[in-house]
């Protein structure tokens, strides 16, 4: 590796001085001209006081900003310069897949073709749109290994959710044993979402412990799979970015209780073209389109998170499902009575749809396995690299190479210097780099979850490196000096348990103004 | 030739050198844990990688054999509205800043993001007159679907959820879909099939102690105002049950907020709010409620709160809060699965919000009840043809119904033929309507236009089709 400098002297984040558009408001100045109804409607129709009864009128305006054009410019602009995005830098969040979003995608979804069709216009009217889901599924079908997929999902948790209902209506029609499966079967590595879709599916979550190894633990899972097991939700690669070696083990164990096996893909950058959940025994299978198909993750969303499955579970997806007749003809198909119904209005997050099938087109078969084999090697150079920098380590599997991402522990830099994840977490930020997920999973005492994903430079991984180098060396001769960071983001440490607190919990400018009055 | 592209920078030789300096001969040697039975031997069948002008091409001509809606001649809505969007919308709300960062984690290199959500949930909470209000939900249906499993949480025992008998079809399905695994009832209430409104008898004939929470819709579905809500406010608190109003969010700018009749739950569709229709998606829920802190603590979704820093001088700045409530912490005890919801969207909220002000909300609401009303009159006069079918006042939609021989499905078709598109078609959602269409006008259908529909309408049911 070449050493490169790095310094918290040569980076910092904008800052700006930038109060709320609500402390700007100037009563009387406007942003928009709207369009006002044309005079011969106006005449026509006379006084809207006839068309709204007097009960409903709202009394006056609400209270929102008013600003000129200029200053909701100035506001969102100074704003978005105090965002950390993968526009700016590193942001290696683990099981977050924070690569490259390609312009391209931003630029085909905005087509007025698609960004001005309306969801029930005539499918004769949508033949592009709808050739275009058909496709996607298609792709996500092969690309997993399955039979059918929904888009509708709105994201990772949704498709969970989804998938999780599909195999219960699985239960309820196929083994007509829905009553007695009650339990859903989760590892304790796995992502927070999975125990609350199977819960809000109705499940009982059963946890399965993990091994000395950080994989699924067989004979607990023996121990847990039975006649009440509705199914096992698994990541694979799992959240310590380890493959899971036993899986055709597992997925018999779960199949010869009676249950399905789940598959969540939030890890998939790992595996593509590699090897499919299909072909390893997963029934079910949800991908989340913004982290591993290059979708942008917008601050929080929208997402995307298509679910696919094997066919004997195809008639229980949601509605509607897009058919091709003989003539290549695109329709919408309603007609699956023993569907799970719908989950989302509509047809999914559309706009994030176009931008995974652009991102698949670009890359095509080639590109999306070259993708993943690079994912995995950056993710092995930064865990062979960081893991032996002092006050580190990787738990489990040593010799088992990482996946797409590596957890990292700070356990031993904690005990030697009182310097936590959380405190490593915050350094990073003062060299530019965004911090990994912290403290998942809960498995890895202090956990530091890097995921650098293959559209990272060399040199950008290098530095990755230098920066954990450089945060060591000051752990372990000045921890105060870690303790106050960060130092060159638009702010320092913030208070949370002040946000949180029930005297100063404040969610809007409502409630701001209320305390601010009592 | 080594294979490359645009977005992948390690080429075989820095490879090469990367494997070396971590000890590993080659890169298969990093896949040795997959075992081999599982391998795919084989490429992927799928389209080989293309240059982005032919991606642009491909995806450029699909876009193209759509009917594109922006020339103000499709008069749909139901869920998905078409609205002028002002350009600094997408211009500030795509900055790359915003569009390419996470959920905001870490708070003191993502003020931008979350100042920004605080100014939603804000702005949000001004029209909708309600304290709080989260960071945003998948869409307006599962905003309801989260709606009703929260008034089973607060109001503990009880099972039941109640919604109006004019409810969204589309609405109505994704609510089952939330509401069944958790064993809630859905049942609907009675309408007055002349106005629509709720019939408050059946409503109190309903309710009972097992009723967690009472739907209402404002305009419902249908088009028209449910003007009835201080009575239905005092109905279903009097038996101890939750109002949860679903609202327009536009129609706000001169219609009351659910504030002022005793929402205690708030959901609204956030697309108008600067966001394409794009075949249906991404939308916005809102959801909001009272500060109540029994409501608060079963909130579904993020929350961005006010603080300031932890050292002096204290500056003000903005975190993630209340997430104990979430599945990242509460896991299966948590008060939703929701992780990823649709920041963004909320985002281009906030920014519309900002540029059309208050006062660009009362006209623009305005606007859309001046043309929607006009148009309900013209095709009233129609020979044969009621418009609206239901309802005394209407915003935005309205039902036409067509009783002399047409059948929806003519009129459909007539409109095509004539380069329009019409309202959605009822016919036998709700029979007592018998052939009729839900119309929507908004500012983007002009006057020459509502014109053309009107004579057009007219030819096709004078032909009788
Ligand atoms: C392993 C795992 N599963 C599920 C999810 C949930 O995905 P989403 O945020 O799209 O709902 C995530 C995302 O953070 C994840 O990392």
């Amino acid at each position: 590796m070449d050493k490169k400098s790095v310094s918290d002297k040569k980076t910092r984040q904008a800052k700006w001085d930038e109060p709320l558009l609500f402390e700007r408001s100037i009563p009387g100045v406007m942003a928009h001209q709207v369009p006002i109804a044309e005079e011969k409607i106006r005449k026509e129709i006379g006084s809207l006081d006839s068309l709204i009864p007097e009960a409903m009128r709202r009394k006056g305006y609400p209270n929102l900003p008013e600003v000129s054009e200029l200053q909701v410019v100035r506001h969102f602009t100074r704003l978005s310069q105090m965002n950390f995005s993968v526009s700016l830098g590193t942001y290696p969040l683990g099981s977050c897949t924070m690569k490259y979003n390609p312009i391209i995608n931003e630029a085909v979804s905005s087509h007025p073709g698609f960004a001005w069709l309306h969801p029930n216009q005539d499918v004769r009217h949508a033949q592009g749109a709808l050739e275009l889901l058909w496709e996607l599924e298609h792709w996500l079908a092969e690309i997993t290994g399955m039979d059918a997929v929904t888009l509708q999902p709105a994201a990772g948790a949704q498709g969970e959710f989804t998938g999780v209902m599909v195999m219960r209506e699985y239960h309820r029609c196929v083994t007509e044993e829905c009553e007695q499966r009650n339990e859903m079967l989760i590892p304790d590595a796995a992502h927070g979402t999975n125990p609350a879709s199977a819960a809000m599916a109705g499940y009982k979550v059963i946890v399965i412990p993990s091994s000395d190894e950080g994989l699924v633990d067989l004979e607990a899972l023996k121990e847990s799979a039975g006649p009440n097991t509705a199914g096992l939700m698994l990541t694979n690669p799992n959240t310590i970015g380890v493959f899971e070696k036993d899986i055709a083990e597992i997925a018999g164990i779960v199949h010869e209780s009676g249950g399905l096996l789940y598959y969540d893909g939030a890890n998939f950058n790992a595996i593509m073209g590699v090897v499919r959940p299909g072909d390893m025994g997963f029934d079910v299978v949800h991908l989340n389109l913004h982290k591993t198909m290059s979708t942008p993750h917008g601050g929080g969303g929208p997402g995307s998170g298509p679910v696919g499955v094997k066919k004997e579970l195809a008639e229980f997806l949601p509605v509607p499902r897009i058919v091709k007749d003989e003539d290549g003809f695109f329709n919408l198909d309603y007609d699956f009575p023993r569907s799970i119904g719908k989950v989302k209005g509509f047809f999914g997050n559309f706009g994030m749809l176009v931008r995974a099938y652009s991102y698949i087109y670009s890359l095509g078969y080639q590109g999306l396995k070259r993708a993943s084999e690079v994912a995995v090697l950056n993710a092995n150079y930064i865990a062979y690299h960081v893991s032996r920098i002092r006050g580190f380590s990787l738990p489990y599997s040593q010799d088992a190479p990482r996946m797409h991402e590596c957890v990292i522990s700070a356990e031993k830099m904690k005990e030697d210097t009182g310097i936590t994840a959380m405190d490593v977490a915050k350094r990073l930020l003062d060299f530019g780099i965004h911090s990994p997920t912290v403290y998942f999973p809960l498995i890895v005492p202090e956990a530091l979850m890097i995921e650098p994903t293959e559209t990272e430079s060399r040199q950008d991984l290098d530095r990755l490196i230098s920066a954990f180098q450089a945060i060591s060396d000051e752990a372990y001769s000045n921890p105060e000096h870690v303790k106050g960071a960060p130092k060159s983001t638009a702010l320092r440490q913030l208070d949370e348990y002040r946000a949180a607190h029930p005297k100063t919990l404040t969610l809007s400018w409502k409630m701001y103004q209320e305390n601010k009055d009592e | 030739m080594e294979w490359k592209h645009p977005w992948l920078p390690i080429t075989h030789e820095t490879q090469t050198d990367m494997l070396k300096t971590i000890s590993r001969e080659k890169l298969e040697d990093l896949f040795c844990n997959i075992p081999d039975e599982f391998r795919l031997k084989r490429d992927l069948d799928l389209p080989p990688s293309h240059s982005e002008y032919e991606v642009a091409k491909r995806l450029q001509y699909l876009a193209s054999i759509n009917r594109s809606a922006d020339d103000g001649r499709v008069f749909l809505g139901t869920g998905a509205y078409p609205h002028y969007i002002p350009k600094i919308v997408p211009a500030l709300a795509g900055r790359s800043e915003f569009v390419t960062s996470y959920t905001s984690y870490q708070p003191e290199i993502s003020q931008g993001m979350l100042q920004t959500l605080f100014e939603y949930q804000s702005m949000l909470a001004e029209v909708l007159q309600i304290e709080v209000v989260n960071s945003s939900m998948y869409d307006m249906a599962t905003a309801l679907g989260e709606a009703a499993r929260m008034t089973v949480r607060v109001k503990k025992g009880r099972t039941r959820f109640l919604v109006p008998g004019t409810i969204n079809t589309e609405y109505f399905q994704v609510l089952q879909t939330y509401t069944e695994p958790a064993d809630i009832q859905i049942q609907k209430i009675d309408y007055d099939t002349k106005t629509g409104l709720m019939d408050l008898n059946d409503l109190n004939a309903q309710l009972g102690d097992d009723v967690a929470g009472v739907y209402v819709e404002n305009p419902s579905y249908l088009g028209f105002i449910e003007s009835q809500v201080d009575e239905i406010n005092e109905i279903v608190h009097s038996a101890g049950s939750l109002l949860v109003a679903g609202v327009d969010i536009l129609s706000l700018g001169i219609l009351r907020p659910p504030g002022t009749y005793g929402a205690d739950i708030v959901i609204s569709e956030g697309q108008p709010l600067g966001s394409p229709i794009s075949y249906g998606g991404p939308l916005l829920g809102i959801f909001g409620c009272r500060m109540d802190r029994k409501l608060v603590y079963q909130m579904p979704g993020r929350l961005v709160g006010l603080t300031r820093t932890e050292e002096e001088p204290h500056e003000q700045g903005y975190v993630l809060t209340l997430s104990p409530r979430e599945q990242h912490i509460r896991r299966e005890k948590a008060t939703s699965n929701i992780c990823s919801n649709q920041a963004l969207a909320a985002v281009t909220a906030a920014v519309y919000l900002s540029t059309i002000g208050p006062k660009g909300l009362h006209e623009l609401a305005q606007t859309i009840a001046y043309k929607s009303n006009y148009a309900s009159r013209v095709i009233n006069e129609i020979p044969g043809v009621s418009s609206p079918a239901i309802g005394n006042s209407i915003w935005r939609e309205f039902v036409v119904r067509f009783s002399e021989g047409s059948t929806a499905y003519d009129i459909h078709e007539g409109l095509i033929k004539n380069n329009l598109h019409g309202g959605q078609i009822l016919t036998g959602v709700y029979p007592e309507l018998g052939e009729s269409m839900l119309f929507c006008v908004t500012e983007l259908h002009d006057l020459q236009t509502i014109d053309v529909l009107v004579e057009t309408l007219t030819e096709i049911t004078e032909g009788g089709a």
